[in-house]
């Protein structure tokens, strides 16, 4: 059950221009949240912007109850939260989303991720790394100057491949060539994946020819962040394009298996 | 201090309801607040069959405001009355059920079916911006509106709103037609018909090119409309149009709202409705007023 509170912003760091992680303290989204949820922030108290807007659980600290998301700034929701200062409340809604990453039943994980679309999976690879399982993790940066929290996941990966696109950095190439050779190697069992949707479309793609379990997490414009708006439409993969049914990334997601959704 | 009234027959316990579409079936919101706090709940759009709802992208947002093409997806009132009713009856709050059709015979069918339900009334959607036919195709003209609630009000009993576009040129003369087709109330605005372009990709940032403006951004002319109308009908008006607090709901009362609803609002502050309701309350203290009833109309125009 999601609730709505004034967090306090403890940490503000920018990680690389553009780029902020924040920490904060919530002790009641922290205690119920889940690997992939998200949270919804208003970002003042007037209604311009309108939205809140939906960012991703970077980090959970259950004992602490400090919660860390990180952004991008990108426009003007983005722009206004970027100056909050620490010691500043933010208004928070969390934790959201049923669809969440669900790593239990399996050994030898793939974590794949491009971009900002990194963040979420954080939360995924230190808890299944926690709980022993073979954490392989996969990240994909356009250039050196976009990549950010490399130790971050190394301490929590038992293999880190990171790529750049322009090779400007650590490997050149794409994350998921990386995958892709773990897979024919007979080391993978599952794949998580958040990204850019090319990204997304090609790790599923991937998934399905070789038949290996593949969670992905969506990103759809929202409205409400609740369920009730049912602005956020995903059509299901099985229904027909004359019949289309639409599950909602805020309420079903926003993870979803990759066989069950059409991106 | 009284915050009690009648609208349109329906017993409230404050005028503030939440909006269709913006509300769901009441389960979400239910996680955050008691929904008996509420004067009533107009449930999201209803059809007689499930709807799937349009191509996403879906929403947008816009300047104190945000765009939406949903098109109507629900479960159909079958589903609805199994599994939504019984959870909405367990607070002691209005439930109005928001009515949705493609042609005359099914707003009639869907009608005659909800006539059986335990609820407190209907409102009828002659005003979606979203859907090809039926709703806002009937909402535009006097006969259309006329035709569609005369041929509802032969076989409903319950209470009787009909919900009008503000997408016409002259919204009184579409309430005229509701209430001599025998309605028992008027809610206004659903939202207007507008459009947002990505520039970078010079395409509508909506699959359905177009959709529905709500928020802050549509109050001023809301707050026109209720009043307009409020001079041309002697029914009730249920109020509505980028509503976020109780001032703003001060000023729909004081156009000619006897009843007012939470729409966009509830999604940037799950507790937008309740909230209102203290609003209201603090308003009337602050100017001595013992009947929230006392408010409606109250505007002198200079």
């Amino acid at each position: 059950m999601p609730v709505n509170l004034k967090a306090k912003l403890v940490e503000k760091k920018e990680l690389i221009p553009g780029i902020f992680k924040f920490s904060v303290e919530a002790m009641e989204i922290v205690e119920k949240a889940k690997p992939g949820q998200f949270i919804e922030i208003r970002v003042n108290d007037n209604t311009e912007p309108f939205l809140r807007r939906p960012i991703s659980i970077h980090n959970l600290c259950k004992e602490s109850g400090k919660l860390e998301f990180i952004f991008q700034v990108k426009g003007k929701g983005t722009t206004i939260l970027s100056t909050k200062k620490e010691g500043d409340l933010i208004d928070i809604i969390g934790p959201l989303g049923k669809g969440t990453f669900n790593y239990e039943s399996h050994s030898n994980l793939a974590i794949i991720g491009g971009g900002i679309g990194i963040f979420p999976l954080y939360e995924l690879a230190k808890n299944a790394i926690t709980y022993g399982k073979n954490v392989n993790t996969y990240l994909g940066f356009r250039n050196k100057d976009l990549v950010v929290l490399e130790d971050e996941f190394r301490n929590v990966s038992t293999n880190l491949f990171l790529t750049t696109d322009d090779g400007s950095y650590a490997n050149k190439g794409f994350a998921i060539d990386f995958l892709k050779q773990d897979i024919e190697d007979g080391k993978i069992d599952s794949i998580f994946a958040c990204g850019p949707l090319p990204m997304l479309k090609a790790v599923r793609k991937l998934a399905i020819e070789k038949n290996i379990p593949c969670q992905i997490s969506l990103e759809e414009n929202m409205g409400c962040g609740l369920g009730v708006c049912l602005g956020c439409a995903v059509k299901t993969a099985e229904s027909p394009k004359e019949a289309p049914e639409y599950v909602h990334v805020c309420k079903a997601g926003p993870v979803f298996e990759a066989t069950y959704v059409e991106i | 201090m009284n915050t009690k009234i009648n609208f349109a027959g329906i017993e409230m316990k404050n005028p503030v309801t939440v909006a269709s579409g913006t509300f769901g079936y009441g389960r979400e919101y239910s996680e955050f607040f008691d929904l008996s706090k509420l004067g009533g709940i107009i449930t999201k759009g209803t059809s007689l069959k499930s709807r799937s709802g349009n191509k996403p992208s879906r929403v947008c947002e816009t300047a104190s405001g945000m765009l939406n093409s949903i098109g109507l997806q629900n479960p159909g009132v079958e589903y609805f009355a199994e599994n939504d009713l019984p959870f909405l009856r367990k607070f002691d709050t209005a439930i109005i059920v928001n009515a949705c059709g493609s042609s005359v015979d099914e707003y009639v069918e869907l009608c005659r079916i909800l006539n059986t339900l335990d609820i407190d009334g209907v409102e009828l959607n002659l005003s979606c911006p979203n859907v090809k036919e039926g709703c806002m195709a009937f909402g535009n003209s006097y006969e259309g509106v006329k035709h569609v609630t005369s041929e509802v009000r032969k076989v409903l009993d319950k209470p009787l709103i009909v919900k009008l576009t503000p997408n016409v040129t002259d919204i009184a003369s579409i309430a005229k037609a509701v209430e001599d087709a025998g309605a028992d109330g008027v809610s206004l605005i659903n939202t207007l018909l507008g459009m947002k372009i990505d520039i970078n990709k010079r395409k509508p940032v909506l699959a359905n090119n177009m959709g529905g403006l709500s928020g802050p951004a549509i109050k001023p002319v809301a707050v026109r409309m209720v009043y307009q109308v409020s001079k041309t009908v002697n029914i009730p008006i249920l109020g509505m149009g980028g509503i976020v607090n109780g001032e703003d709901a001060v000023e729909f009362m004081l156009a000619g709202a006897s009843a007012i609803s939470i729409g966009a609002g509830n999604f940037i502050d799950p507790y937008a409705s309740v909230k209102t309701v203290q609003g209201i309350e603090d308003y009337m203290k602050k100017y001595n007023i013992e009947d929230v009833k006392d408010i409606v109309g109250k505007v002198e125009m200079n």
